[in-house]
């Protein structure tokens, strides 16, 4: 067993760490008061490739594998979680799904410019009355003749109002039983007519990212654009999930990070009675559980990363990761808060926007009551792993490359 | 045109560093390409770009801490030169500057030899100036800007940018040049180019491969100091209003006799 991250690793962690660094940290805490996602981001972590991270190079990406795609999630997000937001939306929900699931035809179509970042990508699937009773979403897609004709409203959809294409469920049969037999998955480029969109404003966190609405009126796509076979969307849909959470996990863990980097820079700064924080047992005792925190979600997406790469199963994994870090990543930023005193309060420190930014990952992408409901499922043997009639393909260096 | 990049790896900026009975430690923090060299890279990348040529990496270190070469590497360097040998431990920098320029030879046919203006450990920002005298070619130190060059002709064109200003310098080629911040932002490594690196083999050379022996060096460090903490008093000069405040400011400062 080899817990030893790669040169390869360690470049890629260093490369994004220096650009999140350089060139988002700066202004980050004016681009969280403005609200809204800094117009050069998504240009720049196109030009940088970050966006095509993982996956081949022949669909135009960068043959990176999955443990370099949860390494660039840690790091954006250790500076800001709407990068990371980025990554879970763009390369987990919509590029991934596309390589697990699309045809050669969609993938030369949709998937080629989303790696290169020419193009970008969001998941459509939570609705304004459906998240964690997603078997009963309302928004519907028609067969009629070639086409399927889209109705209904998708929310809390990071990146509605940049991307240029969705992958989005909508249900196909009113009939099926049970109804997630009713689900169908279609890539959907945003410019069809019919499609209005819009940003959701008033977030708690994630205020330097892009949040919204899409609304589908009669909108017309062709049935090429069907994901899968009709009837699949369920089991595509989280599959998705799989890959978007496993980005969330990686992301939850650089915000531990985070917080404890303030953490241990703050106690070292500050003193009370004459002596440095950090020499109080109680603050040790804060800090001691940051750091464990941070070493237990690092294993547990890095866990489901190599499971990724060996193209093995990797639900319940990603699942505990998911569960495990966004948990702990929001008790980090709390207590880095707490750390802080009434500076923590104020954003002339980061922490509060940590605390403020955790706070969502414990509903979006799986709330942690879903992420429960499955690991006990796993535990008490009700839960099997059916075999996908598409699994997501194993990282092999010599084909990706 | 062919340029020879020299980097050269420290430990990271960010680490916590600390003097232990004389010796440095900076605990388990990775090694990285000293930070200037980047902007050396950069030039000597931008340069090739836009004449044609090749850019080789050459550092001298201890066996194994390839961490500057990967570096350039993976941003675009093409080929690369590991130089280490158990002999060269505590090397100065006349005798650093010895086994670069016997190195340098052996690559043989460069046009140029860029260096970092500094590196951010020893911080004398010497070695370009004496690689040159070893090698005897120009030294052309503190380049923000690459005027003209023209490696048929021989010749260089640079702006060397200080803080009394700047100055335009004629040089023929070959020449030893070293690279201030001004140039221009390095560029990140690509993934392709940090796979490329990852698996790039490249000849390690020790004192033999270059014909010499070891350079004895004349300058050593018998001795290593944290610097002294001082007592810092940090006061908030009272007042209601600003110009209270500036006076009570100024009738302290004369108080503890600083005006």
């Amino acid at each position: 067993m080899d817990f030893k991250l790669s040169e390869e690793h360690l470049m890629v962690q260093r490369m994004v760490r220096d650009f999140a660094a350089k060139e988002v940290l700066p202004g980050i805490q004016e681009q969280d008061r403005v609200g809204g996602m800094a117009p050069f981001v998504l240009p720049r972590m196109a030009e940088l490739g970050i966006l095509g991270i993982t996956m081949p190079v022949k669909y135009g990406g960068q043959g990176m594998d999955y443990i370099s795609l949860g390494l660039v999630s840690e790091e954006l997000e250790a500076v800001d979680t709407s990068l990371r937001v980025v990554i879970s939306v763009h390369n987990g929900l919509s590029c991934l799904t596309l390589l697990q699931w699309g045809t050669e035809g969609q993938k030369e179509k949709f998937l080629v410019p989303l790696s290169r970042g020419e193009k970008i990508g969001c998941g459509a699937f939570t609705e304004p009355g459906a998240g964690s009773d997603f078997a009963n979403i309302q928004a519907t897609a028609k067969k009629e003749g070639d086409s399927y004709i889209l109705n209904g409203e998708k929310m809390w959809i990071s990146l509605a109002t940049a991307a240029d294409f969705t992958v989005a469920t909508f249900r196909t049969d009113l009939q099926a039983e049970p109804a997630y037999r009713g689900l169908s998955t279609f890539i959907v480029d945003m410019d069809t007519p019919g499609i209005t969109r819009g940003d959701i404003h008033g977030k708690l966190g994630v205020r330097a990212g892009s949040t919204g609405w899409i609304n589908f009126q009669d909108v017309q796509i062709p049935s090429e654009n069907l994901l899968g076979e009709a009837g699949e969307g369920f089991k595509i849909t989280m599959s998705a999930f799989d890959n978007g959470r496993y980005t969330v996990a990686a992301g939850a863990t650089g915000l531990i990070r985070a917080s404890l980097e303030a953490s241990k820079k703050y106690v070292d700064e500050r003193a009370v009675s004459g002596q440095p924080l950090s020499e109080l047992q109680l603050i040790q005792a804060k800090i001691a559980r940051i750091a464990l925190d941070y070493q237990a979600a690092r294993l547990l997406y890095l866990q489901a990363g190599w499971l990724k790469n060996q193209g093995l199963r990797n639900t319940r994994e990603t699942s505990a990761a998911k569960w495990f870090a966004t948990e702990a990543s929001f008790r980090a930023a709390s207590e880095a808060l707490q750390i802080h005193g009434a500076y923590g309060y104020s954003d002339e420190y980061p922490v509060e926007r940590y605390l403020r930014n955790a706070r969502g990952a414990m509903i979006y992408e799986g709330s942690s009551e879903i992420q429960s409901l499955i690991q006990a499922g796993y535990a008490l043997e009700k839960r099997r792993d059916k075999r996908l009639r598409r699994e997501l393909p194993a990282y092999d260096h010599e084909t990706w490359t | 045109m062919k340029i020879i990049v020299c980097v050269k790896q420290v430990p990271d900026t960010a680490a916590t560093m600390s003097v232990e009975n004389g010796i440095i430690s900076w605990g388990d923090a990775p090694l990285i390409i000293n930070p200037w060299d980047e902007y050396a890279v950069e030039a000597a990348l931008n340069l090739v770009a836009d004449q044609g040529g090749d850019v080789t990496a050459l550092c001298l270190g201890k066996e194994g801490e390839t961490e500057a070469i990967k570096h350039a590497l993976a941003m675009g360097a093409d080929t690369a030169v590991m130089v280490s040998d158990p002999a060269l431990k505590g090397l100065d920098n006349v005798s650093a500057s010895r086994v670069l320029a016997a190195a340098i030879e052996k690559i043989g046919d460069a046009d140029l030899v860029l260096f970092g203006q500094q590196s951010v450990d020893t911080d004398t920002g010497l070695l370009p100036v004496q690689v040159a005298r070893v090698l005897g070619w120009p030294s052309l130190t503190l380049v923000s800007k690459f005027e003209s060059i023209a490696a048929d002709d021989g010749k260089i064109q640079v702006l060397r940018t200080m803080e009394e200003g700047g100055q335009v310098v004629d040089a023929p080629l070959p020449a030893v040049v070293s690279v201030t911040k001004d140039y221009a932002e390095p560029r990140y490594p690509s993934f392709m180019g940090i796979r490329k690196a990852s698996k790039a083999e490249f000849p390690k050379w020790g004192l033999a491969d270059l014909g010499i022996e070891a350079p004895t060096s004349s300058v050593s460090w018998p001795e290593v100091l944290e610097p002294e903490q001082k007592e810092i008093v940090t006061e908030i000069i009272p007042g209601d209003t600003p110009e209270e405040k500036a006076q009570n400011l100024v009738d302290k400062l004369i108080a503890e006799k600083v005006l």
